[in-house]
């Protein structure tokens, strides 16, 4: 039996990124770290933000290059639609990737690029189709 | 808040799908009772054949086990039949008293058997074959009886009738008209497909009317015979009747809902009585009882889609086709298989071989097909016949199949049947026959689309499309049915590329929120779908005018580079008709060792790719290259592919090159609805390959030869003639003008071999070759669309390039 404690939520450290007019609206931006791979920000037509890691959970495509639309992006290598705000693949396709904690304050966009966002649903995915865990203590 | 009561009277498999559905689309909003007269959960009835004669049992073929109906809240009665509905209060009531309210009913009672009226119809071991009850009672005889007599020689009869004689039993066919199938099949198909019976043991008798089922002596109350109007006397232990069902309407009428040969519904799938649906076999649509499953899981998507409140579904017919299921055995017929005045008909007869093809032609559409033998075409013919595609251009080839017209990506497989299930089907993304099936029976997939959905199979290039339907076929027991209609562009919308296109122009839209506005789209901005077909249309119907949208353009032609599977990127510079220097040369060497660019490489349409280029770098390579865009990434046009023609080869007639380099300069940064390539051969040895371009172009001694419509990809389609002209003028001229047209009115991601199967060769020619002022009027556009377009990689600003992409928009440490 496959047996996992949960990290309790880490404490967030938000981080100042750019306004939000410097992401194009129903298009996305992308954010490098030295750790960890790159961060995508998304911005809808409805002006809202999300971050997801920029590896499509399919076959790694930069989710950053595919085309938004209402509150999902389009993988740009084969097309897979991924939900903006659970990271998670439309059914029939299995599996998630990471989200990071982002914020709109007023016009400027603020993110936490300490640790990716835990979610049941996204465990139980993430571990039903059979990838390693994002975080086992 | 209450849930509205939702009654189903009827257990059967377009009931449960429009369950199914309904579920899919609001969980919550009804609480469900089903009432069923048989004592099982809902089964695949096409599959009784395959259970009769051993090859499957009665577990395989459940769809949904009682615990679905559980997981869904759903409280099912088996063995409960309805035989009142009480409309003024609300009520259906069944035999054993039970009463139960409604506020939506939902008929899916079916069709019965029908009996012949006959002497002898009520002795014991005379049967019907209809449901699990039916088939159990033929196996038992099967067992214990030697002799069985079938009567009726249709579809259901011959499954029937190969089942029991597959579990030991002499079996006799009786067939009232002049050969088997008589519905389905022409008699040329129908004597091979007696005659392949007969060789497994059946026994045939034709133009036979039963008079009378006579009693066994030895056996009183059971059938011992069946005795012919001529006299014959046939002995059996077991007769089945299997002459044709019937919409089963009885209950319907009793409660004084409209029906004639069926429960009448509107296209919304409800009845008379508004509160009251029906779907399945029970009920007639336009006058038309189905009995396949494709038209009915369309009845039950609609009454689904009415039931849950959308009200936005609408069924409008299905065209159908047929497959016998006995294993062994090929046969498929679909439309006026017959012919008749103003048809005509192709056919490929040999016997020896068991193979016999015919098609039924009215002017240039294909009307009706029936085969024996080989039907791995079917699916092809259906798919022709039900679009109404113009088949004049392939007339000549039409009987050779869709394999004959160019195929790749499964071994030249044609026939699912016999491949193994390791074998792979969809070469595009490694999916074999063993995913496949496994797929089919774990889900429950009926439909091409879901098939789609769940293995990926046959949804990257589509040429095991066939292979996949037959595979369909043979495991779920569906068929080639399906509604006729023009595909919706995308879930966002109903309507279908053409009425996009046409709205665009004759409201003059020129955003895209005003065509979705217009146009009613269902999501607030689209799908990736979508936005680029309408983004296209928008600037090809208002050149000038409409402004492009890179957010709705895929990515590689929003950064103007080809996306690679690590997330970097190709660029191929232009290099006009393929001819470069060494200054060119020198400079892209420079640029691979600055960038440290990993591979280098020649491509197709006689160009240089780097490849592996990060996105940061994408601008500054662009600026070191200093060469124009090749645009290979653009559904636009790519290159002009040349041989080098009169100018140094001993063969050439014309200068191939030149021609080449004036057709590309004029053509550069032309979008399309999809890619286009030409090519421009030298003299007909036709090194250049211009056969299989979008325009080929042909030197000869006299002037030129223009072939359009070819295609080097999936399918292999050879180019077909369309003019000779004597100038090199005349050539951009008229190529232009075929592009334009093309441009102007072909479908997002529609090739231009597409375009012309689609519209007709003939009426491209009407437009570009007999109407010299629509010509140059096309020419003209063409030029007025390109006149002053930007290099994308040299006037970023002009060309809309939002140079912000290229960099990350913050570095974390």
């Amino acid at each position: 039996m496959l047996q996992l404690k949960i990290k309790q939520q880490h404490k967030l450290k938000m981080k100042f990124i750019c306004q939000l007019s410097e992401i194009p609206q129903l298009g996305a931006r992308r954010v490098t770290r030295n750790n960890g791979g790159e961060i995508a920000i998304f911005r809808t037509g409805d002006d809202q933000v999300f971050a997801l890691l920029d590896r499509c959970p399919h076959k790694g495509g930069p989710l950053s290059q595919g085309i938004v639309f209402g509150h999902k992006v389009a993988c740009p290598l084969h097309n897979w639609s991924i939900g903006l705000n659970d990271g998670c693949a439309t059914e029939p396709d299995v599996g998630c990737a990471e989200r990071y904690a982002v914020e709109l304050r007023g016009v400027e966009v603020w993110l936490d690029t300490a640790a990716p966002i835990l979610s049941q649903s996204a465990l139980t995915t993430t571990i039903a189709s059979n990838v390693i865990p994002i975080a086992v203590v | 808040m209450q849930k509205v009561r939702l009654v189903m009277v009827g257990n059967g498999m377009a009931g449960v799908r429009a369950l199914e559905e309904l579920i899919k689309l609001t969980p919550d909003l009804y609480d469900i009772t089903v009432f069923g007269a048989e004592p099982h959960p809902n089964y695949n009835r096409i599959l009784l054949s395959p259970v009769l004669a051993g090859e499957q049992t009665i577990n395989d073929i459940i769809l949904n086990d009682f615990q679905w109906y559980e997981d869904n809240q759903i409280r099912l009665y088996t063995n409960k039949k309805i035989t009142k509905i009480d409309r003024k209060n609300r009520t259906v009531e069944a035999s054993d008293g039970t009463i139960c309210e409604y506020d939506r009913l939902l008929l899916a009672t079916g069709s019965n058997p029908f009996m012949l009226p006959v002497p002898g119809g009520n002795l014991d071991g005379v049967l019907s074959y209809r449901d699990i009850h039916d088939t159990e009672k033929m196996i038992e005889a099967a067992a214990t009886h030697k002799q069985a007599v079938v009567i009726g020689g249709g579809l259901l009869g011959l499954e029937a009738a190969n089942g029991l004689a597959l579990r030991g039993m002499e079996v006799t066919v009786i067939q009232f008209a002049g050969w088997l199938m008589e519905r389905q099949l022409d008699e040329t198909a129908s004597k091979m497909l007696q005659a392949s019976l007969e060789a497994k043991g059946l026994k045939f008798a034709l133009k036979a009317n039963t008079e009378a089922i006579l009693e066994d002596v030895v056996n009183p109350g059971h059938v011992g015979s069946v005795r012919l109007k001529d006299g014959t006397v046939i002995p059996a232990q077991l007769v089945v009747m299997a002459v044709g069902i019937r919409p089963n309407t009885e209950l319907a009428e009793s409660a004084g809902i409209h029906c004639n040969r069926g429960i009448v519904v509107n296209d919304t799938m409800q009845t008379y009585d508004p509160r009251i649906y029906a779907v399945g076999e029970c009920v007639s649509h336009r006058g038309i009882a189905y009995g396949l499953v494709a038209p009915l899981f369309d009845q039950a998507k609609v009454a689904a889609n009415h039931l849950a409140q959308m009200g936005i579904g609408r069924y409008e017919g299905s065209v159908t086709s047929t497959k016998l299921k006995v294993t062994g055995v090929d046969l498929f017929s679909a439309g006026n298989f017959m012919g008749g005045d103003d048809c005509e008909e192709i056919v490929l007869s040999d016997p020896g071989a068991g193979i016999y093809k015919k098609i039924v032609l009215k002017g240039d559409k294909l009307i009706g097909s029936v085969m024996y033998g080989d039907t791995a075409d079917g699916s092809w013919y259906f798919k022709l016949l039900r679009d109404g595609t113009n088949i004049g251009a392939m007339r000549d080839r039409l009987m050779f199949g869709e394999n004959n017209l160019g195929d790749t990506g499964h071994q030249g497989q044609n026939k699912a049947a016999t491949m193994s299930m390791e074998a792979e089907v969809c070469g595009c993304n490694g999916v074999c026959k063993g995913a496949i099936v496994k797929a089919i029976k774990e889900k429950g997939l009926f439909t091409l689309d879901e098939v789609r959905k769940h293995t990926k199979a046959s949804s990257s290039c589509g040429s095991c499309t066939g292979l996949v339907e037959q595979i369909l076929m043979f495991t779920a027991g569906g068929d080639y049915s399906a509604t006729p209609k023009l595909k919706a562009m995308c879930g966002c919308t109903d309507h279908n590329h053409q009425a996009v296109r046409d709205a665009i122009k004759t409201h003059h839209l020129i955003t895209i929120p005003a065509v979705m506005e217009m146009l009613e789209w269902r999501t607030p901005n689209g799908c990736a779908s979508c936005r680029p077909a309408l983004n296209y249309y928008l600037i090809s119907t208002w050149a000038k005018e409409a402004v492009d949208d890179p957010q709705s353009r895929y990515i590689n032609e929003r950064s103007h580079a080809n996306i690679q599977k690590d997330g970097t990127y190709s660029v191929i510079p232009r290099m006009w008709a393929g001819e470069t220097n060494a200054s060119e040369l020198r400079r892209i060497a420079d640029v691979v060792d600055k960038y440290a660019i990993p591979t280098v490489k020649v491509t197709g349409g006689q160009r240089i790719d780097l490849l592996g280029i990060k996105k940061e770098d994408l601008v500054s390579v662009w600026k070191d290259l200093d060469m124009p865009s090749g645009h290979a990434y653009a559904k636009g046009l790519r290159t002009v592919k040349t041989c080098v023609g009169s100018e140094w080869c001993r063969f050439g007639t014309q200068d191939s090159t030149q021609m080449g380099k004036d057709l590309e300069r004029m053509l550069w940064r032309m979008y399309a609805p999809h890619k286009v390539k030409l090519a421009v051969s030298g003299c007909p040895r036709n090194c250049a390959e211009s056969g299989i371009k979008d325009v080929g172009v042909i030197g000869v001694d006299s002037g030129w030869e223009i072939y359009i419509a070819g295609n080097g990809g999936i399918k292999t389609e050879v180019a077909a003639f369309f003019v000779k002209l004597k100038t090199s003028d005349e050539v951009l001229e008229y190529a232009a003008a075929f592009l334009q047209l093309y441009r102007e009115e072909g479908w997002y991601l529609e090739r231009t071999v597409h375009y012309v199967q689609r519209v007709g060769m003939e009426y491209v020619k009407e437009k570009v070759l007999n109407d010299a002022i629509n010509r140059k009027a096309l020419y003209e556009r063409l030029l007025f669309s390109l006149d002053g377009e930007p290099d994308p990689w040299h006037e970023q600003i002009k060309a809309q390039v939002d140079t912000r992409q290229f960099i990350p928009v913050a570095v974390l440490t």
